[in-house]
């Protein structure tokens, strides 16, 4: 097994954290991985984007010019990432503010409305996690006892109080990811 | 003859002798000059207080990178401007022992201001021992940050022009002011008064050491005569005249 | 845990003495995590945040004149007002420990990952006939294991060393084994193994001078003999490098840290291709693999040197083979880095032609 993923969106989106919990949940289940950011002067605001690759077997190169999966959390990251996807692969993205849909053909899209689940849950820092439960819904590269061990790795102890909510998200976002199946024009 | 001589050489003669912490080496220094001296007070002070063992000195460059040749304890010599950072690792790695550092104010108050500033600003367990004789001896009388106004030397021939040449430093003044120093002092080594006053504050300057209460900063005004081109007596004369106005002796700061 | 931090907790688990640091990016999570840690509580390691690397370095010249392992973290600026130092400390015998994650310039440059400061780093960045112990990390794990065999090898052979890294292999997060905790030397340790070491003049001894000075032209030649004589030494035994792939290789791909990485990933496009390429990756820069490039040179139709710079280390891989096999330079520079791909293609084009 060989998972290549971006996860690109604003800063503060917590797409660095995400990843970070998607990486660790890969150590607990014994895979290896890396986790690249992208790093700027910047400490909030402006795009932010994460390449973890999970594997069986040593990784060679932590930085990829091609994904099996895409998790797009902006219309920047859409242009960006959107022909990066390989044929076949999946891309999943939040339509929130987003003002041009994907469009290619040869690979999985789905969509999960996790801004406004997040709103609804007036919770917006569950945010991240509803789209991870929404990828590994589609795509389940590592088991859920491994992801609340990663979780729980990932977060300093004064914030294991929020584990549980942490969780219910990843499970609303399993709930609520839906495929979308392009209408040719 | 030579009986005579060897007949008084009995202990109870004795009335002053070598410190034992001075080498045999003899001293490159230009007759007159004042690092001699202040080698020698430096050595009888850590004779008398037994930290021979103990006490870990910093070499500047300039005149005195040499000293490591005439004080026999541990030296390491710095680079330009950076003996404050040496005897700040050093104190910190081994708190057990005294630090000194020695410099001129080529080393200590330009190309190391930083340093001198921030080492004192924190307050970093050591004596520092600053010469200001307000001109750069070693690379052949250049203009020194401590160059007064109207001084000549060899960058500033007509005369330092703070107009172009920037005004000097009273870096002494500075060091005072930083909540990391617990003694600040300036004396000068002209007089045997003068001496023995620059070894009181010397001494002091280590005692102060034994509590850890920060840095002991002591300035000694000195005179350069061959970079001032003038023999030794006018040199202590022109000090007296036109430093010690400028550059006023006496404590600034003991907390 | 990202590279950075891995450099922070193999410094106080191997027993490291002080660090001494100032902030600049892409490494200042290697203060942070060590004031985060506290070190000074549990082993008695120092850790203080200088007013500039000028400063720093000095502060390890002064730490290692104790004969104490002390240690420096910064990127490409930062190093560069690091040089004096590091060439009084080579000229004064010191061992150090630095730690550089590259960043693009010249001058203020990027914050992005380069393999730049190759030149500075294995050539001597200072002035006067000296050489730096240069390891090259391509893993996370290896910046934490390059900790202690940077002092290692740096107190073995009194000279400063350096792991020379970039912003990617400092940002990214890997798994990581740490080693358990080892006891700092004591200063009674220290004494006695580093007879050298201004620790206070016992009456047992003449005292000590750590100095780099010596105005006698004879004595310093002679002195910058001993200095070759243990550069001789370092090359004869202590280079190290990895090799993959090369035994039925026909091509073969000169890199170092992240970019050895990338290639490792390249090699895999191109033998999916029929294309037989193999890897040879330098793990000490200084002492540079010479032999072994000669000597795997000889077989291949061609070698690529792939680093993220102009082309810097591509000079010694040129050296090397003395102009028996064609060497190509690859690598995207000024903060980009180079994908897979771009280095398969170059490959194909530079060497095979087409």
């Amino acid at each position: 097994m060989k998972e290549e993923i971006i996860i690109a969106g604003f800063g503060g989106q917590g797409v660095l954290s995400m990843g970070k919990i998607l990486a660790y949940s890969g150590v607990m289940q014994g895979q290896e991985v890396t986790w690249m950011p992208s790093y700027g002067p910047e400490m909030r605001g402006g795009t932010a984007n994460v390449t973890v690759v999970l594997s069986d077997n040593r990784i060679s190169s932590p930085i990829l010019h091609a994904f099996d999966t895409a998790i797009i959390l902006n219309q920047q990251s859409m242009d960006k990432f959107e022909p990066l996807v390989k044929p076949g692969g999946l891309l999943l993205y939040d339509p929130n503010g987003i003002t041009r849909h994907p469009e290619r053909d040869d690979i999985n899209i789905y969509k999960i409305e996790a801004a406004e689940e997040a709103a609804q849950l007036k919770s917006a820092k569950t945010f991240n996690m509803i789209v991870l439960g929404a990828f590994l819904k589609v795509k389940p590269v590592v088991e859920m006892e491994n992801v609340l061990k990663g979780l729980k790795k990932s977060l300093p102890e004064r914030h294991h109080h929020l584990i549980p909510m942490n969780e219910k998200a990843i499970q609303r976002g399993g709930e609520i990811v839906k495929e979308v199946t392009l209408v040719k024009a | 003859m030579a009986e005579i001589t060897e007949d008084i050489k009995v202990a109870e003669n004795i009335v002053h002798k070598k410190s034992s912490v001075l080498t045999d080496k003899v001293m490159h220094y230009c007759p007159g000059c004042s690092h001699g001296v202040v080698h020698k007070l430096l050595a009888e002070v850590i004779e008398e207080m037994g930290i021979q063992d103990k006490t870990i000195g910093v070499a500047p460059v300039g005149c005195s990178v040499f000293i490591y040749n005439y004080l026999a304890i541990d030296w390491q010599e710095a680079a330009h401007g950076r003996a404050p950072a040496l005897g700040t690792a050093i104190s910190r790695l081994r708190p057990d022992r005294y630090v000194v550092t020695y410099q001129g104010d080529g080393d200590l108050a330009a190309i190391g201001t930083a340093e001198t500033i921030h080492a004192c600003n924190r307050g970093e367990n050591m004596v520092m021992i600053f010469i200001n004789n307000g001109i750069y001896g070693m690379t052949g009388g250049q203009m020194a940050p401590t160059t007064l106004e109207g001084m000549k030397a060899s960058t500033c021939p007509f005369g330092r022009d703070p107009k172009t040449d920037g005004n000097p430093l009273k870096i002494t003044e500075i060091v005072a002011q930083l909540p990391g120093t617990n003694f600040v002092t300036r004396q000068a080594v002209h007089t045997a008064a003068a001496v023995r006053r620059t070894k009181k504050a010397i001494r002091k300057a280590f005692e102060k050491q034994k509590d850890k209460t920060g840095t002991s900063f002591v300035e000694v005004v000195s005179t350069c005569n061959s970079g001032w081109k003038m023999n030794p007596v006018d040199s202590n004369n022109w000090m007296e005249e036109n430093m010690f106005p400028f550059y006023p002796l006496g404590d600034i700061k003991d907390v | 845990m990202k590279g950075n931090e891995a450099i922070a907790e193999a410094a106080i688990r191997c027993g490291a003495d002080g660090y001494f640091g100032y902030p600049i990016t892409p490494q200042s999570e290697v203060m942070e995590k060590l004031m985060e840690l506290q070190p000074w509580n549990s082993t008695g390691m120092v850790v203080l945040q200088a007013e500039s690397e000028t400063a720093s370095i000095n502060m390890l010249y002064g730490g290692a004149g104790c004969g104490k392992r002390v240690m420096t973290s910064s990127s490409s600026p930062g190093i560069s007002l690091m040089q004096e130092g590091l060439s009084y400390m080579a000229g004064a015998e010191l061992p150090c420990l630095v730690v550089n994650v590259v960043r693009g310039g010249p001058g203020l440059g990027t914050i992005q990952p380069s393999q730049s400061d190759y030149f500075q780093s294995v050539k001597g960045g200072g002035h006067g006939d000296y050489k730096l112990i240069v390891l090259a990390p391509a893993s996370v794990q290896e910046m934490a294991d390059f900790v202690e065999l940077g002092f290692d090898l740096a107190f073995k052979y009194r000279n400063p060393a350096m792991i020379l890294s970039d912003g990617m292999i400092g940002q990214m997060m890997e798994k990581v084994e740490l080693k358990p905790q080892q006891k700092r030397w004591t200063d009674e340790e220290v004494a006695q193994m580093h007879p050298w070491a201004t620790t206070g003049k016992p009456e047992s001894r003449d005292y000590n001078i750590i100095t780099s000075v010596e105005l006698d032209s004879e004595a310093h030649e002679k002195f910058n003999h001993r200095l070759q004589v243990k550069y001789r030494e370092l090359e004869e035994k202590e280079v190290r490098f990895e090799t993959t792939d090369v035994d039925d290789a026909d091509y073969l791909i000169v890199a170092y840290g992240s970019s050895a990485r990338i290639s490792a990933a390249a090699i895999e496009i191109l033998r999916e291709k029929g294309i037989k390429v193999g890897l040879l990756r330098p793990i000490t820069l200084y002492p540079f693999p010479t032999k072994e490039i000669q000597r795997l040179g000889a077989k291949m139709k061609g070698i690529l040197s792939v680093e993220m710079s102009s082309g810097q280390m591509v000079e010694d891989v040129r050296l090397a083979v003395e102009g028996k096999v064609k060497v190509e330079h690859f690598g995207r520079y000024g903060g980009v880095v180079h994908s897979p791909d771009e280095v398969a293609e170059a490959l194909e084009q530079k060497l095979i032609g087409g």
